[in-house]
């Protein structure tokens, strides 16, 4: 199973990557941007035979200790069999 | 006073940190990370600056996990002085021995020139040979300095006096090299005896580096 985190600035947070790249969308005239976001995304092999249960859990727990830094960053968890 | 000057994988501060240090007069010891006690004689630990684990991840997110990392968090409860420069400030983030977070600087460079900053606090005994609206000329050298805290915590930050360093011209006007909320430069926790700072004030410390105003910030450590 992998697990696929991804990790973004909070809402409310200023992005600078993500108005760099706004900007730059704007000067190649792709017009219709109204926000860009820039996050990452870490992929995680999981060992078989876990439940979506306990993935999701164990997930959680790597998220809140390691992988994001939740003063300033929100994730998300997608587990794909 | 001793001075114990912590060394991750990817530090490259501690020699400039000891030099310092030892032209006041103070005896230091580079500890490895791996190490899981400080020495048994320390006044202070410091966490220089680099690029602890190539900055993977976030700044130092990884670092925070060394094994002395334990030990420094609990001389930190006890009250010991901690001062964490650059990376170091990072990792006390990270560690959350200070509040707040690091995001890459505003304008996405890597910023590495002098520096004004203006000490809003010296009610704290690193900043305690200094005078509050001193304008100190020091360097910076980083890519996430982009200092931010939600608007509550900043509120109770100001009112505690944990707010002790701004970025600004050499008047003392407003400044901010890399949009840090109110172009925060530096802080403390709230017992005042943890301490980071993103300027380096161990690279000002001799006039042949053309400016001496980090060993008076150091010094207040020897009060």
């Amino acid at each position: 199973m992998k697990a696929i985190v991804n990790i973004y600035l909070k809402e409310g947070v200023l992005d600078p990557q993500g108005k760099a790249v706004h900007h730059a969308l704007g000067s190649l005239g792709f017009r219709e941007v109204e926000d860009v976001r820039v996050g990452k995304q870490i992929i995680l092999k999981l060992r078989d035979g876990l439940s979506d249960q306990e993935a999701k859990e164990e997930v959680e727990q790597m998220c809140e200790k390691l992988l994001a830094n939740t003063v300033i960053e929100d994730y998300d968890i997608e587990l794909v069999r | 006073m001793n001075v114990a000057i912590i060394r991750f994988p990817g530090t490259n501060c501690e020699f400039d940190t000891q030099y310092a240090f030892e032209r006041l007069g103070a005896k230091t010891q580079i500890v490895w990370h791996k190490e899981e006690e400080l020495p048994k004689k320390c006044d202070l630990v410091v966490l220089p600056g680099g690029f602890s684990y190539g900055d993977y991840l976030r700044s130092g997110a990884i670092a925070r996990f060394s094994p002395i990392m334990k030990a420094v968090g609990e001389f930190a409860k006890k009250g010991g002085y901690v001062l964490g420069i650059c990376n170091g400030f990072q990792i006390l983030l990270e560690s959350h021995l200070l509040p707040g977070a690091m995001k890459r600087n505003e304008n996405l460079h890597f910023i590495s020139k002098f520096q004004y900053i203006k000490v809003i606090d010296n009610d704290n005994k690193f900043l305690s040979a200094t005078n509050k609206g001193d304008i100190l000329n020091i360097p910076i050298a980083h890519a996430e300095g982009n200092y931010y805290v939600e608007q509550n915590r900043l509120k109770r930050m100001y009112d505690q006096g944990q707010v002790i360093l701004q970025y600004c011209d050499a008047q003392g006007a407003y400044d901010n090299p890399n949009g840090s909320v109110d172009a925060i430069a530096g802080i403390a926790n709230e017992t005042k005896n943890v301490f980071g700072l993103m300027p380096h004030p161990e690279r000002a410390c001799e006039g042949v580096l053309r400016s001496e105003d980090g060993l008076r910030m150091l010094e207040g450590f020897f009060h």
